[in-house]
């Protein structure tokens, strides 16, 4: 894989967890346990969308085919998606929304907060402005996570399974394959495995504060990486991309 | 939850970047001061109005009472020498 193969790869990933969690989150808008919460949730969508902007439009460049990130978010089918599958699984109750948001939340973080100091000034860039949000998205993920955990008997409860159920889908993001070994190898991107040990740092933090019990290392499911995905993510992109599929260059 | 009850009101106050005080923008329901803070960021700042918010529980407020306005507010109409207009600024002041 040439260098440039691996940072469009790369590209798509960052630009894609972002695009599918942040859908995932727009699916609340009218829908959340109180107004305050749909428009904050509305707004860690907002700036999640944000970013896919910046991502996939720098991917595109990159590749230099003439595709822009709507192209790319509008266009490919499930089996071009790279997100992890952690970010495409359903909203669940709020409890389950809140569990992958910390999870994600939390490896976010450390992944921009080490790509602030890529190599390639336009990743370091985006990042850079990434993190100021996905800092507060974390604080706020957080606070609920210790809320419902330390709540009442059926929040506790709830927020345990929640925990229990996402946990599968959080080693995939610790996992190094080529792509992100061809960005170690040039200074463009960390070694995802070392953000692992900090990472379960604040999830045991979190967990103790929160009164709940984090979930042993265990089997991971993976492939959202290389573009193998739960079903989940032909209906996010049935609903994403119906416009454009249905009236091909329709603008707004 | 179980009991179904509503989160307590706050009442949120915001200085802008140029406001030397907070002022008044409005109320919001959350379950403690933290949260009351971070829902006051998302519902009351997102247009960069803000760089420092209070909140404060709407029930910690004590008001004065509508129906004392009279005996409240009247007397000072008609006190007019409690404004400094009267005073003649000598010309070599320019502007106070």
């Amino acid at each position: 894989m040439s260098d440039q193969a691996a940072l469009f790869e790369y590209l798509l990933r960052l630009g894609d967890n972002a695009l599918i969690l942040g859908h995932r989150l727009s699916e609340w808008c009218g829908h959340s346990p109180a107004l305050e919460e749909d428009l904050a949730l509305s707004n860690v969508a907002l700036d999640l969308i944000g970013q896919t902007q910046l991502w996939l439009n720098l991917a595109g460049d990159v590749e230099g085919r003439g595709r822009d990130a709507d192209k790319l978010a509008y266009l490919r089918d499930a089996r071009d998606f790279r997100n992890v599958l952690l970010v495409e699984q359903p909203n669940g109750d709020f409890a389950a929304t809140m569990a992958r948001q910390f999870y994600f939340d939390a490896w976010h973080y450390l992944l921009l907060r080490e790509l602030t100091g890529s190599k390639d000034s336009r990743i370091a860039e985006i990042a850079a402005k990434g993190l100021k949000e996905v800092t507060y998205h974390l604080e706020r993920s957080r606070e609920w996570v210790l809320r419902l955990g330390d709540g009442t008997e059926e929040s506790h409860e709830r927020m345990q399974t929640a925990l229990d159920d996402l946990w599968m889908y959080t080693g995939e993001l610790f996992e190094t394959d080529e792509v992100d070994q061809a960005m170690i190898r040039s200074g463009m991107g960390p070694d995802l495995s070392t953000l692992h040990e900090p990472w379960l740092g604040l999830m045991h933090a979190t967990a103790e504060e929160a009164t709940l019990t984090l979930p042993q290392p265990g089997w991971a499911q993976r492939g959202g990486k290389r573009g193998m995905h739960s079903e989940h993510l032909g209906y996010i992109l049935a609903d994403l991309q119906f416009l454009q599929r249905a009236y091909p260059n329709a603008t707004w | 939850m179980a009991d179904k009850k509503e989160w307590p009101l706050w009442e949120v106050f915001i200085r802008s970047q140029h406001g030397l005080a907070h002022r008044h923008v409005g109320s919001l329901h959350a379950p403690d001061a933290e949260m009351a803070i971070l829902n006051a960021r998302d519902v009351y700042t997102r247009r960069n109005e803000g760089v420092s918010i209070w909140v404060v529980r709407a029930s910690d407020i004590s008001a004065s009472s509508p129906s004392e306005k009279g005996p409240m507010f009247d007397p000072a109409n008609s006190k007019v020498y409690r404004h400094p207009t009267f005073y003649e600024i000598p010309e070599e002041l320019g502007h106070m």
